[in-house]
């Protein structure tokens, strides 16, 4: 691969052709209690150059949706739905097709950057094996390339750092190396599910400047996962919220912070800080009540137990996705799944909770 | 590395320094004169005069205790009251017999039983898995002797495959060697195989689940590589560590093993001394098994730090 600037309008609505698009993807797991439903029917899509955030407490199906697409889940997950990369089906792909997707268009970067390397093995060995599997590169060619990555992902004295394993280096340096292992083959799509998560404040500016940089340079798409929302209001263009396995509200960034339309979207909003202060903070849990673990999806808004303006349709009917914009003066792009967006007032005072 | 293996090595010479006073002690300890343990059931007098010459024994303990030190060092181990023959020269023909019965043992033991571990832990809840367990749980359960009968009974007195006893050495025909030594291999392997086995299942199930094999996955690569390259290498540290904890076994069991098919190896020898009292040879017998046991020791560490590069390198997050 060659590392050369791209010239992406990354923040050009839709249209643009995707390269990676997600369709009703479902999945469950059968479990020894009985089946549990992570994900339900969650659409998303993936443009070149493009960082996506996927954001939603802890449990919603947000790695789940991470793993499934170029099927890292275990076997006894079930997936169904639709994930197309440049148009090319992903689900129920066979082993060979998917193991060449992996690393090579799919590449991932974990929470855990200590556990998530290999303590055995040098850090230049972890990051050759993946030019191995999918470049065939010499011995020579491989480590210049190890070296080249090391410094694009700014890992100071990497002739010397190459050589290390990974308790010999910070959790900061860990992380690096995650991410040169994943962009080692140039992916058309990044996950990095929880990339700072575990990382101190300071560390984890570094990081997001990292990402963003690879996006300008090399115009990698970033689906990035995190229950953070000043991570999001930092780095993403697009947001897409989770809920108990669903999609309950998508937008552009600056679009979905100014008006969220779905109650959950702004219960979020209101207990974490303002766009652009600084990440880190976890303040998600102010909403009072539980994402629930459901066996089955019921036909019902999932969110309604902890809704302040919950009524009998929210746990009658589950509410589509829809983009209501005119009628609400939304712009295009901005999706909700709610039978009583904020952005409009109630229709009768009855339908409000006390 | 090097204070690791320094460390090792000076704590296996106290050990041995301390075997080697125990060893001294023992027979003196015992009740009465120790002339007349080491003279065994042969107590005239001038036997027992020859051997207080022989031991110093009429003279201090610290002066008795240099000379022991010092015929050690030079190789003398004493003389067999039995049959007057200097224990180092039986030791000579006896431990090469037991070192290629262990080590063939050892060897045939890890092959199969980090193989088997692998299969059992790659194949989980699908028949090859049970074959392993199946075959772990016989070879744990079913005692050296009973196999060793059986084995013999079977493949030697019925049907004449293997030679029921004795043992030639490689250097005079490699061929009839290997011949009597593998029955008496594999019976000795058998049940170390199968500790290693399980160990092995359980430490690769555990990497398998472990978040950098997640990540080798993530990379695209095959299973052969996720297990081989990047499970196995972890679970080893535990097979290590666990298989070195079984050498106590192994000795115990190489006892055991050339007494049922007659090899003239070091456990025919321990127990032959111990049966006629020939304390001296006894008291070799027992400097050699400390000693074997700690250059064993010595070794697993050494391993243990070949496989794990967080005690071959030092220093934490830099
Ligand atoms: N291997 C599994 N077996 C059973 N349930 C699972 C498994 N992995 C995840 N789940 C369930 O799927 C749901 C979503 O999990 P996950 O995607 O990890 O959430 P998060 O948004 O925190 O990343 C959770 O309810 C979790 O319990
Ligand atoms: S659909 Fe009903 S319960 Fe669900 S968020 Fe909207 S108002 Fe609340
Ligand atoms: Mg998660």
């Amino acid at each position: 691969m060659t590392i050369t600037p791209l010239e992406v309008d990354h923040r050009s609505g839709s249209g643009s052709g995707s390269i990676l698009e997600v369709r009703d993807l479902t999945v469950t797991f059968t479990t020894e209690s009985g089946t549990v439903s992570a994900v339900d029917h969650i659409s998303l899509d993936l443009r070149e150059g493009e960082i996506v955030g996927i954001v939603g407490e802890s449990g919603c199906g947000k790695s789940v949706t991470a793993m499934s697409l170029s099927g890292l889940l275990p076997r006894s997950a079930r997936t169904a739905g639709s994930v197309r990369l440049h148009g090319t089906e992903l689900i129920g792909a066979k082993e060979p097709v998917l193991r060449a997707v992996r690393g090579r268009d799919i590449a991932y970067i974990f929470q855990e950057p200590m556990s998530s390397l290999n303590p055995v093995l040098t850090v230049g060995r972890q990051i050759s094996e993946v030019l191995q599997v999918h470049e065939r590169l010499s011995r020579k060619l491989t480590r210049d390339r190890v070296i080249e990555l090391l410094t694009l992902v700014g890992i100071p004295s990497p002739l010397q750092r190459i050589d290390n394993y990974p308790h010999q280096l910070s959790g900061g340096m860990r992380q690096r190396v995650m991410i040169a292992m994943a962009v080692a083959c140039d992916p058309k799509v990044l996950v990095a599910d929880e990339p700072t998560t575990a990382l101190d404040v300071t560390v984890q500016a570094g990081i997001l400047d990292i990402l963003r940089e690879l996006r300008d340079r090399l115009g990698t798409a970033i689906l990035i996962i995190t229950h953070d929302l000043g991570v999001i209001a930092d780095i993403a263009d697009r947001v897409v919220v989770m809920y108990a396995g669903r999609v309950v509200e998508s937008a552009p960034v600056d679009e979905l912070f100014a008006r969220p339309q779905h109650h959950y979207t702004a219960g979020l909003l209101a207990a974490s800080p303002a766009p652009g202060r600084h990440a880190g903070t976890d303040r998600l849990q102010e909403i009072p009540g539980l994402v629930p673990v459901l066996a089955v999806q019921p036909d019902a808004c999932t969110f309604a137990p902890r809704c302040p303006a919950a009524d009998a349709q929210c746990l009658g009917s589950a509410p589509p996705l829809t983009s209501d914009q005119n009628a609400l003066g939304l712009l295009p792009g901005h999706a909700f799944a709610c039978w009583h967006p904020c952005g409009k007032p109630p229709t009768s005072a009855k339908e409000l909770k006390p | 590395m090097r204070t690791y293996l320094l460390n090792r090595a000076w704590q296996s010479l106290l050990t041995l320094i301390l075997a080697t006073v125990v060893v001294f002690l023992g027979v003196r300890a015992l009740p009465g004169d120790p002339a007349l343990a080491l003279a065994g059931e042969d107590r005239s007098p001038e036997t027992l005069a020859a051997i207080r010459l022989q031991y110093g024994l009429d003279q201090s303990i610290p002066v008795q205790f240099g000379h022991f030190v010092n015929n050690i060092l030079h190789g003398d181990l004493g003389t067999s009251i039995r049959t007057g023959t200097p224990v180092s020269s039986m030791m000579r023909t006896a431990l090469p017999v037991t070192l290629q019965l262990a080590v063939f043992a050892i060897v045939l033991a890890t092959i199969v039983g980090v193989g088997a571990g692998v299969v059992a832990a790659a194949k989980r809840g699908r028949p090859a898995e049970w074959v392993a367990n199946g075959l772990a749980l016989i070879g744990l359960s079913v005692p050296h002797f009973w196999l060793g009968l059986v084995a013999i009974l079977y493949l030697a007195v019925a049907t004449g495959l293997f030679p029921a006893s004795g043992f030639v050495p490689f250097t005079e025909n490699p061929v009839e060697n290997l011949h009597h030594i593998l029955l008496p291999v594999v019976i000795l392997g058998t049940g170390l195989s199968a500790v290693i086995m399980r160990q092995t299942r359980s430490a690769t199930l555990d990497a398998l689940s472990a978040d950098y094999v997640r990540t080798a996955k993530a990379k695209g690569l095959r299973p052969s590589a996720v297990i081989g390259r990047h499970a196995l290498r972890n679970s080893l540290i535990v097979v290590v560590t666990i298989a070195g904890l079984q050498l106590g076994e192994l000795i115990s069991g190489a006892v055991v093993t050339e007494q049922i098919f007659g090899l003239p190896g070091f456990g025919k020898m321990t127990l032959d001394a111990v049966f006629q009292r020939d304390y001296p040879v006894i008291q070799a017998v027992v400097l050699v098994t400390a000693t074997a046991y700690i250059a064993i020791n010595f070794l697993v560490d050494l391993l243990y730090s070949l496989i794990d590069p967080r005690i071959r390198v030092g220093g934490e997050a830099a």
